[in-house]
C-alpha cells in the first residue's frame, strides 16, 4: 500500500540522501575521503618500487695494501651485477652504515676484513656476495654450481601484506569520522532534537547514516587497490565478490561504531576525544603496520575481536590468498556482530537533544 | 465538550534540579484558536511548550493534545503535530526544496512540497540552500517543515524573533491562513503587538506560573491602564501591572 507522501522518497531514502548531498557538497570531505587514498597509494609506490633485488651497496677502503691493492678489488666486485661499489668520505663510515647508505665496508688485505652490522639483513646478504666474489677471485674452485629455480611467491612482499591493512584502516577511518562529525554536528544545531519532534523513526535516521556511508566505499577500496596492482605489480586474486563483501561488512561494522561514539558527544572536541581513543588500540594492535602476532599469546583472542583485526585479516586472505568467503567466516562474524550491537547500542544510547 | 479541546494541560511542573522551571501551570485551548504564551526571558515558556511536544517529560501534571495522551498515542499525536523549535538550524548545505521533501517524507499526509513552497512563499527561493536564505525565509522555511504534515496542532516557539517588519507580516499572514484553514495554533512570543494582532487569548506566564490568562482586549480593560506604551493600553501595561516588571528585561 503506498503512502502519500506528498511526492517525497520514503524516510530512510530521504534521510540517507540528506546525508549524501551534504557530504558531496562539503569539498574538504571529499577531497580527504578521495585524496586520502591516493596519497597513501602514491606514498606506498615511492616506498616500495616494483624492481627485482636491489643490488647491495659496498665501499671499499683503503687497507694495508696501498692503493693499488684497493683499486684491484675495487675492479673485482665492479664485474659483478649485484654489488654497487659507493665511495665515501674519509671519516663518514659508521655514519654511513648506520643509516643505510651503505651495507658493507670491505678493508682490503689477507685475509679482507669486513665491517658492517650483522643485525642488517641486507648488511648480511652483501658479506655473503662479497665473500663469494672474492675468494672465488683468491682461487677458490667450487665443487658444484648449484642450479637456481627463481620463484616469484605472489604477495609475499611486505608492501603487498600492507596494502589491505591500509585499507582497511581507511575503511574505518572514513566511517568513524565522517559519522561521528556529522552527527555531532547535527547535534549541535538541534536538528537531532528537532526530527525527534517529528513522526521520523529513530532507527531510519540511524540506518540513512549508515547506508549513506556506504555509497562511496567503492573508490575507497578500489583505488588504493588499483594502485596496488597497477604501480606495484601486487597481485589480486580475490574476487571482487569476496572482496566487496568482506569490505561492505567491514564498512558496517565502522560504520554502526561511529555510530555509538556519536550517540552522546556534544561538542566536536568530544567526538575527536572518544574516536581518538576508540581507533588508537586498533592501529596498534590490529596488525595493520606489522604483524599482530608480536603481542604475547594470552592477547591474541582479544585482538582478534578487534574489529579492525577481522576486517584487516580478512581482506589479507581474500585479496593475497584469493580464497572465497568460506575462509573467513570467523572474521565476517565478528565484523556483523560489531555492526549489530555498535547499531543496538547507538539507538538506545543515543542523545537526540 | 472534551474533544474540543487542542491542548489541556494541568499543573504542570518541570524542575532542573533545584530550580523549577515551571511551576504548576494549567491551561486549555479549544480547537481552532491561536493561543499565545507571553512573558520575559526564563518564564518558562519553552519548557512548557516542550512538555506539551513530548521532548520533555514533566515532573508532574497531566498533558492531553487533541484529546490523547504522550503515553498512549504517542505515533499518532507526531504526525498529528506540527512543531517548530526555538533554536533549530537546519543544515545549511540542502536546499529548500530537499529540506521540504526530507521532513514531507516523515507523514503520511500532507501537502505536496510544491504546495508548502507556495504557502510560504519561497517557490522562486526552492533550489537555493539554506544557509543564503535570510532569517525571514528561513523561519518561513522552519514553518513550512512544521507544515509538511497538515498537523491539526501548531506548535512555534518565538517564530517571529529577530525578523524585520516585512518578514514578521509575511509569517502573520502564513499563520492566519493556517488557521482559516481549522488549525489550532499555541505560540510564545515576546512580541506585544504581535500578541495582540494575532492570538485570540494569551495567558501571561511568569517564574513559570500563569498569572494571567484572557483574551487581550479583556485582559487590557482589566489591567492595562494605558500607562506605558501605546496610549490605548497595551499587554505590556496589563504585564506592569500585574507584575510589577516589564515583559522584555531591558
Ligand atoms: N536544560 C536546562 N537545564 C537547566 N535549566 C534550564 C534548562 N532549560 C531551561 N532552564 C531554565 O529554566 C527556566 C525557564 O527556561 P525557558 O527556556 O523555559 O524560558 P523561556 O520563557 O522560554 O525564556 P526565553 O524567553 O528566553 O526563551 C530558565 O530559568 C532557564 O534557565
Ligand atoms: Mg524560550
Amino acid at each position: 500500500m503506498a503512502v502519500d507522501r506528498g511526492g517525497a522518497h520514503g524516510p530512510l531514502v530521504e534521510l540517507t540522501l540528506a546525508r549524501l548531498r551534504q557530504f558531496v557538497r562539503e569539498p574538504e570531505a571529499i577531497f580527504w575521503t578521495f585524496a586520502f587514498p591516493i596519497l597513501m597509494a602514491v606514498a606506498m609506490t615511492v616506498a616500495f618500487p616494483n624492481r627485482a633485488a636491489a643490488p647491495v651497496r659496498v665501499v671499499v677502503a683503503d687497507g694495508d695494501g696501498g692503493p693499488d691493492a684497493a683499486a684491484a678489488m675495487r675492479r673485482a666486485l665492479t664485474a659483478t651485477p649485484a654489488i654497487t661499489l659507493r665511495t665515501l668520505a674519509p671519516g663518514a663510515e659508521a655514519r654511513a652504515l648506520r643509516e643505510g647508505e651503505v651495507h658493507l665496508i670491505v678493508v682490503p688485505g689477507t685475509p679482507p676484513t669486513y665491517r658492517y652490522d650483522p643485525s642488517r639483513d641486507e648488511s648480511r646478504v652483501a658479506r655473503l656476495v662479497v665473500d663469494d666474489v672474492l675468494q672465488r677471485g683468491a682461487g677458490r674452485s667450487d665443487p658444484w654450481q648449484a642450479r637456481d629455480e627463481t620463484l616469484q611467491v605472489p604477495g609475499s612482499r611486505y608492501v603487498d601484506w600492507l596494502l589491505p591493512g591500509l585499507i582497511g584502516m581507511t575503511i574505518m577511518g572514513t566511517g568513524m569520522w565522517g559519522l561521528g562529525f556529522s552527527i555531532t554536528q547535527a547535534r549541535m544545531q538541534h536538528l537531532l532534537k528537532r526530527f525527534l519532534a517529528s513522526p521520523m523513526q529513530r532507527r531510519d535516521y540511524l540506518a540513512a547514516q549508515l547506508l549513506a556511508r556506504m555509497v562511496f566505499l567503492a573508490p575507497e577500496v578500489a583505488i588504493p587497490l588499483g594502485f596496488g596492482v597497477i604501480a606495484l605489480g601486487m597481485p589480486v586474486h580475490g574476487s571482487v565478490a569476496a572482496i566487496t563483501v568482506v569490505s561492505a561488512a567491514g564498512a558496517l561494522a565502522f560504520g554502526a561504531i561511529g555510530l555509538l561514539a556519536a550517540s552522546r558527544a556534544r561538542t566536536i572536541e568530544g567526538i575527536s576525544g572518544v574516536l581518538n581513543v576508540v581507533m588508537l588500540p586498533m592501529w596498534m594492535l590490529s596488525g595493520v603496520f606489522f604483524s599482530s602476532a608480536n603481542y604475547p599469546a594470552a592477547a591474541q583472542p582479544a585482538i582478534r575481536l578487534l574489529p579492525l583485526t577481522a576486517l584487516v585479516d580478512a581482506l589479507r586472505v581474500v585479496v593475497l590468498d584469493g580464497s572465497g568467503l568460506g575462509a573467513v567466516v570467523p572474521e565476517l562474524a565478528v565484523l556483523v556482530a560489531w555492526t549489530v550491537f555498535g547499531f543496538a547500542a547507538a539507538l538506545r544510547l543515543f542523545r537526540w537533544r | 465538550m472534551n474533544n474540543g479541546w487542542a491542548v489541556r494541560c494541568e499543573r504542570l511542573v518541570k524542575r532542573y534540579g533545584d530550580l523549577v522551571a515551571v511551576n504548576g501551570l494549567s491551561f486549555a485551548v479549544p480547537r481552532g484558536e491561536c493561543f499565545g504564551l507571553l512573558g520575559p526571558n526564563g518564564a518558562g515558556k519553552t519548557t512548557t511548550i516542550e512538555v506539551l511536544e513530548g521532548l520533555l517529560a514533566p515532573d508532574d501534571g497531566l498533558v492531553e493534545l487533541l484529546g490523547l495522551t504522550w503515553a498512549s498515542h504517542e505515533r499518532e499525536l507526531r504526525q498529528r503535530l506540527g512543531i517548530q523549535l526555538q533554536e533549530t538550524q537546519l543544515s545549511e548545505k540542502l536546499t529548500v526544496r530537499e529540506t521540504l521533501r526530507l521532513f514531507r517524507s516523515f507523514y503520511t499526509r500532507g501537502p505536496s512540497v510544491d504546495d508548502l513552497l507556495a504557502r510560504v512563499d519561497l517557490t522562486s527561493k526552492d533550489a537555493s540552500w539554506v544557509g543564503k536564505l535570510s532569517g525571514g525565509q528561513k523561519q518561513r522555511l522552519s514553518v513550512a517543515c512544521a507544515l509538511a504534515g497538515d498537523p491539526d496542532l501548531l506548535f512555534l516557539d518565538e517564530p517571529t524573533t529577530g525578523l524585520d517588519p516585512q518578514s514578521r507580516r509575511q509569517l502573520w499572514d502564513l499563520l492566519r491562513a493556517y488557521q482559516a484553514g481549522g488549525g489550532t495554533i499555541l505560540l510564545t512570543t515576546h512580541y506585544m503587538d504581535e500578541a495582540q494582532l494575532l492570538c485570540d487569548r494569551v495567558a501571561i506566564v511568569d517564574r513559570g506560573r500563569v498569572i494571567a490568562i484572557d483574551t487581550p482586549a479583556a485582559l487590557i480593560a482589566a489591567h492595562g491602564a494605558p500607562r506605558v506604551v501605546a496610549p490605548e493600553g497595551s499587554l505590556e501595561d496589563v504585564f506592569v501591572a500585574l507584575t510589577g516588571r516589564h515583559l522584555r528585561e531591558e
